[in-house]
């Protein structure tokens, strides 16, 4: 039972939090907010006996990324807040609000209706080391890296070098000088949104 | 105290190396030359043209010796036995030299070369792969049950290969012309490519994902690689937030898969819901239907197509090109090793949304095309509309639906990169001139252009002859077989109405008057890589357009298999 009140406490935990990252005008109380999900999050993974999950959760997303994401915020100034008044596309907020809606009323009416038994099967992952044989869950997640997903860790460490070689090009840019002047959408089409880019042109 | 710890023994997944060369050659290939350009900037002149002649008979060499590891013998050792030693290594160096002599003739950079060479290596690995195990001792898995090896898969990293190699030679010249980019081009196009790989042949939800991203972030950054357009730089911040967004999708659909089947091994899944019948399976196609959307992003299916215009428009051209042909074939990959094979016994459950998307993305994609003004843009919406048509024989769910989605996917691939190629070569500095008016008499400037673009054209609006048409009958083929008429009637309207489109480009180009500008503009010269990517594409295209038995023996013996155990 007290894991059912843990699990509701930290679930309202991570709504707030992430409802609060959306709606909050300043960017910084939307990292703030952030903190507060990943938070939330971290509690979930300590009441599945993930002990080490939340610590990570912790140190890594709470601690070093969202500092990072304070670091950009604050490297592109604080008080650029974003436009709001301005629809880009006519109609799409409230085309948005409604599909929003019922992608979550069919997530409410699966948890809801499947209630009764919502895991079709027991969890195979880690094998044989899956939770009840008195390992620890830093080593059971050693082991589940190193046998069933060696594979997807090296995967990964290929995706991280894509991501520094990606981020590293695109901070070249060129010089304002060496620009091609903008040339008009050559259709009827929707205009360009991406306010962000919009602005750059007039600087 | 540190003696008495007990250690369970770790059952290690077992490696069979030989099926990972095609994946190893792509990313250990781009480690490579990322590792070499960020040592030597560039070689003094001299070295740097010997250099690249040299990679032409290295190429030969690493594909005969990788070839050689991913298969169990030797490459063409049949034909070794049959002309004796002697007569084998004489044509041999005759290969030799004329690889150096082709490197040396077509006037192309180190890194384009080394890339090229990477890809025809690849191809070596992937050829030896299919004739000498998969087709022998039948498909397994390359790492545990991670990653498979079985015709499908093999047959995807050769379009992989294919998309490099042609998109490599565009570039050369390319990057030149705008001044733009580097040597990281081509790093994350083989990076990009492994990742397609990693897709293809996933055997894990996990990986698939992990492959997905890999190939999606490498294509995020290449589409906003030409630094001085904006459009570019719009088209790539777009492809990655929408990109992203749907990899969250994605992302929550294998959590709810995960959650309803218990693993999210793609053989474990299978085998359970094949011996299983779930009284609550509302998790379960909730899970589909996320997964479907974060896949049907990925192969721009309507209505998850809104970024396709704008990044084919404003991405560089032979990025498109890659685009194209690589991305989409990848993600289609994905969907029938998911779908198709791996939900196989739920295909009552997701074909009928299957269905309903093919209908909307082949309508959408042939009508909106009509009422462009900019060649890419049109060829932009009309790469929606086959992603419709591939949608058609993933919807049939059968063998000759697979079939037809391989057939499809390989010849897409090079009718897309040779429609892409001529408009990198007409598209002038600045990689803007791609409106109709720009194409306006482009059969009196350049003429043979204009041929080939003409019949890439006619070849995608599936005029008999080409592989578009050979293409569009498969999976129509397929479509009636699993007795979706309906959807089979709907892909042969569209197809006339997007026949309507092409023809409208053929017309300007042959009717059209050049503007005075263009004709005043000085004749630039057209690369010779570029001449030979065209060449390429229409050789095949028309060749086996006229004789389709090859590749279409090929995609029917690509059967995607999930193997248990490996």
């Amino acid at each position: 039972m007290s894991e059912v009140i843990v699990f509701f406490f930290a679930a309202a935990i991570i709504l707030v939090g992430a409802v609060g990252v959306v709606v909050a005008r300043n960017p910084v109380h939307s990292a703030l907010f952030l903190v507060q999900t990943l938070f939330g999050v971290a509690i979930i993974f300590l009441i599945q006996d993930a002990n080490f999950l939340a610590a990570v959760q912790i140190m890594v997303y709470a601690g070093a990324i969202v500092i990072l994401f304070l670091f950009v915020i604050m490297l592109l100034g604080v008080d650029s807040a974003e436009e709001l008044d301005v629809d880009p596309i006519a109609g799409q907020r409230p085309l948005a609000v409604v599909l929003g809606a019922a992608l979550l009323g069919v997530g409410l009416t699966v948890v809801l209706v499947a209630a009764k038994g919502i895991t079709g099967a027991r969890a195979t992952a880690g094998g044989e080391h899956a939770l009840d044989n008195g390992l620890s869950d830093v080593e059971r997640i050693g082991r589940v890296l190193f046998t069933e997903y060696v594979f997807a860790f090296e995967a990964t460490a290929a995706l991280l070098t894509i991501a520094v070689i990606g981020a590293v090009v695109l901070t070249r840019r060129a010089a304002a000088a060496d620009m091609l002047p903008d040339r008009e959408p050559a259709s009827f089409e929707l205009p360009p949104l991406a306010p962000a880019i919009d602005e750059e042109e007039e600087h | 105290m540190l003696a008495q710890v007990d250690f369970v023994p770790v059952a290690t997944p077992t490696v069979v190396w030989a099926g990972l060369v095609p994946l190893m050659v792509l990313g250990g290939g781009a480690v490579l030359l990322v590792m070499f350009r960020s040592v030597v900037k560039r070689l003094p002149t001299d070295y740097e043209s010997w250099v690249t002649t040299a990679l032409g008979p290295v190429t030969v060499v690493a594909a005969y010796v990788l070839g050689g590891v991913a298969g169990q013998d030797l490459p063409l050792s049949g034909v070794r036995s049959n002309v004796g030693d002697g007569w084998f290594y004489l044509g041999f160096l005759v290969v030799l030299a004329v690889s150096a002599l082709l490197v040396w003739s077509l006037d192309i950079g180190l890194d384009t070369a080394f890339t090229v060479g990477v890809a025809v290596t690849t191809l070596s690995a992937t050829w030896m792969l299919w004739g000498d195990r998969v087709m022998v001792d039948g498909a397994f898995n390359s790492i545990g049950e991670q990653l498979g090896v079985d015709g499908f898969s093999i047959v995807f990293t050769g379009i992989m290969a294919v998309a490099v190699g042609l998109t490599a030679l565009l570039l050369d010249d390319y990057i030149e012309r705008e001044g733009v980019g580097g040597v990281e081009m081509y790093v994350l196009l083989m990076l990009s490519a492994a990742g397609g790989v990693v897709m293809a042949s996933a055997n894990d939800l996990i990986v698939l994902f992990l492959g997905i991203e890999t190939l999606s972030i490498a294509a995020y950054v290449l589409a906003a690689m030409h630094s001085k357009r904006l459009e570019s730089l719009e088209a790539g911040l777009k492809y990655f937030v929408l990109g992203a967004f749907s990899s969250a999708f994605l992302l929550y659909g294998i959590a709810f898969v995960y959650g309803a089947t218990g693993s999210t091994n793609l053989i474990a899944i299978r085998t359970f819901l094949d011996a299983n019948t779930l009284t609550d399976d509302g998790m379960l196609l909730a899970g589909f239907g996320l997964m479907l959307v974060g896949l049907g992003f990925k192969v721009a299916a309507v209505p998850f197509h809104a970024w396709t215009p704008d990044v084919y428009q404003g991405a560089p051209t032979p990025v498109v090109a890659y685009m194209a042909s690589a991305v989409k074939a990848a993600g289609f990959a994905a969907l029938v090793r998911v779908f198709v094979v791996t939900f196989g016994a739920y295909r009552l459950d997701w074909q009928p949304a299957v269905y309903v998307l093919a209908i909307l993305t082949l309508v959408t994609g042939s009508v909106l095309a009509v009422v462009q003004r900019d060649a890419k843009r049109m060829l932009a919406y009309s790469s929606i509309s086959h992603a419709g048509f591939i949608l058609v024989g993933v919807q049939a769910a059968t063998s000759r639906g697979t079939a037809a989605v391989v057939f499809y996917a390989l010849a897409y691939t090079f009718l897309v990169i040779g429609s892409f190629g001529v408009l990198t070569a007409v598209s002038g500095q600045g990689d803007r001139a791609t409106t109709l008016e720009d194409l306006d008499g482009l059969a009196d400037r350049r003429p043979a252009l204009a041929l080939a673009f003409t019949i890439f054209l006619l070849a995608q609006a599936g005029v008999p002859l080409t592989t578009g048409f050979v293409a569009k009958l498969e999976v129509i083929g397929a479509a009636v077989e699993a007795h979706s008429y309906w959807l089979a009637l709907i892909a042969m309207l569209t197809a006339t109405v997007s026949a309507f489109l092409y023809l409208r480009i053929v017309l300007a180009m042959y009717v059209g008057k050049s503007s005075e500008e263009a004709l005043a503009a000085p004749r630039a010269r057209i690369p010779t890589a570029v001449i030979l990517v065209i060449g390429i594409a229409f050789v095949v295209t028309v060749g086996f357009g006229i004789i389709p038995d090859p590749i279409d023996q090929l995609a029917r013996d690509a059967v995607p298999q999930l193997v248990a155990s490996g």
